[in-house]
């Protein structure tokens, strides 16, 4: 149960982009969190709406886009999307390939006034 | 040069500058609403303390290892047969919920270990494996190793600033631990299935086990491990060293 841990570094994070942008309330925080993130999304939304009292966050709305694993091959030069957690071209089958993207949790859009 | 520690990353912003896109879209609709694209990692601060703790390894040249697993699958147990065996010097961070065992345990060998109690939190984290570097003669060591607290889901995405990650993995735990933990072994750079002497009384494939970590991983390195096999540890001692000479 790490989501605890990682909403509080949301939370700060959304606290320091409105001090920055001089925003006095935050309406919808958009976040991407990748398959292989190894954060339950369920859990990141309830720890949100437990957290989010009296932060800047307090009227806010989390808003989470699931990103699916991207897969770039080395071999054929495609990129393709991969349903399941394996580092494994879908085109061409290779494993000679990189996740390009679906590893991370971002903070991605702050909507604010 | 940071301003907090000394060490050679810079300071936050001009170090997040390169993976940072901020573009300011007004909307001409609504005048005090405005849509900011930030494009940072949520776990940002973590990371940079990760970079540090890195920097502080690198310049006193010692490789970090962060060790992570279920609990029960063997990590101080091969710390413990590592002390009698390695031909480097290293210290050992220990991370666990409550108790100082692990740390005396690692201790009574002869090993510098600091503790660090976590409370309920179920990870380390890269400020609390500062705290720890702080009180490690690192200038005394050449490896130093992170044992995370025995859990296969959260260490997985803390970047502690350790150079590599070891997952083990025992054989009584079950053949499938690595299709039901895959974010964990996406992790790893070398996985050490442990406790290889009980092999007799399970069924444990593994060459299963071995196949599955690869799908996850292509170009993960694994080794079986039994503390009670001089040469096994020896092994896991040869693949410490090789990674050494590649970083010196």
């Amino acid at each position: 149960m790490h989501e605890y841990s990682i909403v509080q570094s949301l939370i700060e994070l959304c606290e320091k982009n409105a001090e920055k942008y001089h925003a006095v309330r935050i309406d919808k925080v958009i976040i991407k969190i990748g398959v292989l993130g190894g954060v339950e999304p369920y859990l990141v939304k309830t720890a949100f709406n437990a957290f989010k009292e009296k932060t800047i966050c307090n009227d806010a709305e989390l808003i989470i886009n699931m990103q699916p694993l991207i897969i770039e091959c080395n071999e054929c030069d495609s990129i393709s999307e991969s349903k399941e957690p394996y580092c494994k071209c879908q085109k061409c089958g290779s494993t000679n390939a990189e996740i390009i993207d679906g590893k991370d949790m971002y903070l991605m859009k702050l909507e604010m006034e | 040069m940071c301003k907090d520690c000394g060490c050679s990353i810079t300071e936050t912003e001009e170090h997040n500058h390169h993976h940072r896109h901020e573009h300011l879209h007004d909307n001409p609709q609504l005048n005090d609403t405005k849509t900011i694209e930030i494009i940072t990692k949520i776990l940002d601060k973590n990371d940079h303390q990760a970079d540090h703790n890195r920097a502080h390894f690198n310049e006193n040249n010692v490789l970090a290892v962060n060790l992570m697993s279920s609990p029960g699958s063997g990590k101080t147990a091969m710390l413990e047969s590592m002390a009698d065996a390695a031909d480097f010097k290293f210290g050992v961070i220990e991370g666990d919920l409550e108790t100082d065992n692990d740390a005396k345990r690692i201790q009574s060998k002869g090993v510098p270990a600091f503790q660090i109690q976590t409370g309920f939190a179920c990870h380390l984290d890269a400020f609390m494996v500062s705290r720890g570097i702080s009180d490690m003669p690192l200038d005394k060591m050449d490896v130093c190793f992170i044992e995370n607290v025995g859990n296969l889901v959260c260490p997985a995405s803390y970047d502690v600033g350790a150079h590599l990650n070891f997952v083990l993995v025992s054989v009584p735990e079950g053949e499938d631990k690595i299709e039901k933990y895959p974010v964990m072994f996406s992790k790893a750079d070398l996985v050490l299935i442990t406790k290889t002497d009980l092999l007799p009384y399970f069924d444990y494939d593994i060459k299963r086990v071995k196949d599955e970590a690869r799908r996850i991983k292509p170009n993960i390195d694994t080794l079986e491990l039994s503390v009670k096999d001089p040469a096994a540890i020896k092994n896991v001692i040869d693949w410490i060293n090789f990674k050494r000479k590649l970083r010196s």
